[in-house]
């Protein structure tokens, strides 16, 4: 008998010593690799658990496209609607809108929207959007995630400076978005409202959630 | 018979004690474990946070047998419980208005450790059980608080998840992973529901024992923050120390029948306590289209919310001149491998400062706001424990810090704006201060000398 502890043994008297046995490396590979492939097992065991936690396939498939009609939204007027659980806005802007727009790229974090993973190529313009009138955006404050409140009126109101050209405001941390979802410098929210993949099916007609790069 | 235990009680006691060690353990945690005979009433509040996770457990258990976790019923099912289920209100009310007074009375424990040095040696497991189990408290309230699927519920979790999507690379696929979708949905609810109910209070009783098991193993500090050890009589029982029951037995009883009668006021008169235990906005079902035009974290993570508000562009610049100065001033003092590689990593972390988003950085201030008070035992460098034997500076220092933090506090709760940013943002630094400059400042002054003994008057 040979193992990498002390026993007593049957034979010996009473109160003696244990007998203190040579270790055994043989014995002592096993263990190791047993303990190894114990741990392994239980860590292959995690994968589904923590796998579980991904959104199902009903979470996914609730991601369809919407469309949405354009004549319904009057000028100077904004309609929300449901996108994969999130907000989206569609702004008709009226001329002073969009006029407003280029007066305020000096207080800019990102005036020309480069940053990536935000705004589509074809956003990436002045207007942030495919036609200048209508803007297309996610109104999920970049910072964490509250959806910001309209402050469209331009001129001095609480909370934003006297020469407001229009836009938005974070009721959670106080970033301010302009009429194309561009965030000003020194705010929380570190980038534009994400502009999400939309196409014009008419003129009249768009369908959020579909673009070239984004079939539905 | 062989293998039968000697066991100095007889009848049915003597039955349990040759097969369990009930008697054993009562004397080691009640009859015959000796604490300090000076406790005044900062130390009730160690029981009273038992008493609190005690009211938190039952009340909950009741809870959950009316409670759906579906978004389409959540909301209704806690006013089913508010309205038709009898005395389904005085539970709610009580669970809700638990979950406050557990941050009271721990935070007046946490002070209590603070201000007589019970986190130092040899008591720093039971300070590091103790933050843990402020971490996983906070963690039991906030996924608690998306269970009334109100507006603050949802809107707040929302806001506490995409944390987590600060992280960089990993981040928005973290995010989506603990929603379960992308956005808070039915699938987080679920799984807060069942983090809230099973999960955490697991961790919660486990950290609990641990406390409690680490604190009877090194005894119980005292305001004098001396040890009552060193002193025993001819049966080496401290010569200032009592026997937890039955003298410490009845003294929190008092203290547990007048936390009840507060606790109660609050129940019956005030359960929504102006709107800090319970907020208005959270009696409106959750709309995840519409954000609440002011949201703000119930009152107890307002502090740490303050810093993670503060932490703006400009505001990294302060925290990498902060990095910068001591990876200077530690290169000029300490000696060794440490002179290089510490300034170095803190270099590294004023450079990345400026590189990775403020966001990011709002949320490590958050988190390292909490875990910093882990390393609390080995930035403490005083002579003495306890706050009565320090310089009277020292006083005043801990007077500041405490002040701040409320103030911090209470900034969290207001709508945002430029000049309260501006007082958070000095609020973070001095709190950060407080730590960081520990080591340094903690051993500055004159300090008094300790008594061999207690300070104790008889009443």
């Amino acid at each position: 008998m040979s193992q990498d502890s002390t026993v007593n043994r049957d034979d010996d008297a009473e109160g003696s010593a244990p007998l203190e046995l040579p270790s055994d490396p043989q014995r002592r590979f096993w263990i190791g690799a047993t303990c190894l492939a114990g741990g392994a097992a239980g860590a292959a065991v995690a994968v589904p658990f923590v796998g579980s936690f991904a959104p199902s396939e009903k979470a996914r498939a609730a991601g369809a496209p919407v469309e949405v009609d354009l004549t319904a939204i009057p000028p100077g007027q904004m309609r929300t609607y449901e996108w994969r659980g999130k907000p989206v806005w569609v702004i008709h802007r009226t001329p002073e809108m969009l006029e407003g727009l280029s007066k305020v790229n000096a207080d800019l974090a990102d005036p020309d929207s480069t940053r990536p993973g935000y705004t589509p190529p074809y956003a990436q313009n002045e207007y942030r959007s495919r036609k200048p009138d209508f803007w297309v955006g996610v109104a999920i404050c970049t910072h964490l995630g509250c959806s910001p409140t309209p402050r469209f009126e331009p001129g001095a109101q609480p909370s934003l400076p006297d020469d407001w050209q229009g836009g938005s405001i974070c009721p959670c941390h106080g970033s301010w978005f302009d009429m194309a979802g561009r965030v000003y410098k020194n705010k929380p929210a570190p980038d534009n409202l994400e502009v999400p993949p939309y196409q014009y099916l008419t003129d009249s007609r768009i369908v959020i959630g579909v673009d070239e790069d984004n079939p539905a | 018979m062989a293998g039968e235990k000697n066991v100095e009680t007889t009848g049915t006691l003597g039955w349990i004690d040759q097969r369990f060690p009930l008697t054993k353990m009562v004397k080691e945690h009640l009859s015959e474990y000796y604490a300090p005979k000076n406790f005044n009433f900062w130390y009730f509040f160690g029981s009273l946070a038992m008493l609190v996770l005690v009211i938190q457990i039952v009340t909950g258990i009741f809870l959950v047998m009316h409670y759906k976790p579906d978004a389409e019923m959540a909301f209704d099912s806690v006013e089913y419980i508010m309205r038709e289920v009898p005395g389904g209100w005085f539970i709610r009310y009580m669970h809700s208005t638990g979950a406050s007074m557990f941050f009271v009375v721990v935070y007046l424990h946490m002070t209590r450790a603070l201000i007589y040095g019970s986190y130092r040696k040899p008591r720093e497991l039971v300070w590091i059980f103790g933050v843990g189990i402020f971490l996983a408290l906070m963690a039991e309230a906030f996924l608690g608080y998306l269970l009334p699927w109100g507006q603050m519920s949802f809107w707040g979790a929302q806001v506490i998840v995409n944390l987590f999507a600060a992280v960089p690379l990993i981040g928005p696929e973290l995010a989506i992973w603990i929603r379960g979708d992308y956005v808070v949905s039915d699938a987080t609810l679920n799984r807060f529901f069942s983090l809230h109910v099973i999960a955490i209070p697991l961790v919660l009783l486990g950290l609990v024992v641990a406390h409690i098991i680490a604190l009877h193993e090194v005894g119980s500090n005292n305001p004098d923050g001396i040890d009552i050890k060193e002193k025993k009589d001819k049966h080496g029982r401290p010569l200032d120390g009592i026997p937890f029951h039955p003298y410490y037995t009845v003294h929190d009883i008092m203290g547990v029948a007048g936390f009840m009668i507060v606790f109660m006021a609050i129940v019956f008169f005030a359960p929504e306590m102006g709107g800090f235990f319970i907020e208005y906005n959270n009696f409106i079902p959750a709309d995840p289209l519409k954000t609440p035009p002011h949201i703000a974290p119930v009152w107890y993570f307002t502090p740490f919310y303050s810093m993670l508000r503060a932490t703006t562009d400009p505001f990294t610049w302060v925290l990498a001149a902060g990095c910068v100065f001591a990876a200077a001033s530690l290169f000029l003092k300490t000696k060794g491998l440490a002179k290089f590689i510490v300034p170095a990593i803190l270099i590294a972390v004023a450079v990345s400062l400026r590189m990775i988003d403020a966001k990011f950085w709002g949320v490590v201030v958050m988190g390292g706001a909490v875990v910093l008070l882990f390393f609390l035992p080995w930035l403490d460098y005083s002579p003495v424990r306890s706050i009565r034997y320090r310089p009277g500076w020292h006083k005043w220092l801990y007077g500041i810090f405490f002040a701040n933090f409320l103030v911090l506090g209470y900034l969290g709760t207001q709508p945002p704006s430029d000049a309260f940013n501006l007082m958070s943002q000095i609020g973070t630094v001095i709190y950060l201060a407080f730590f960081f400059l520990m080591p340094v400042w903690s051993r500055m002054g004159t300090f008094k000398p300790v008594p061999d003994r207690v300070v104790f008057h008889a009443h």
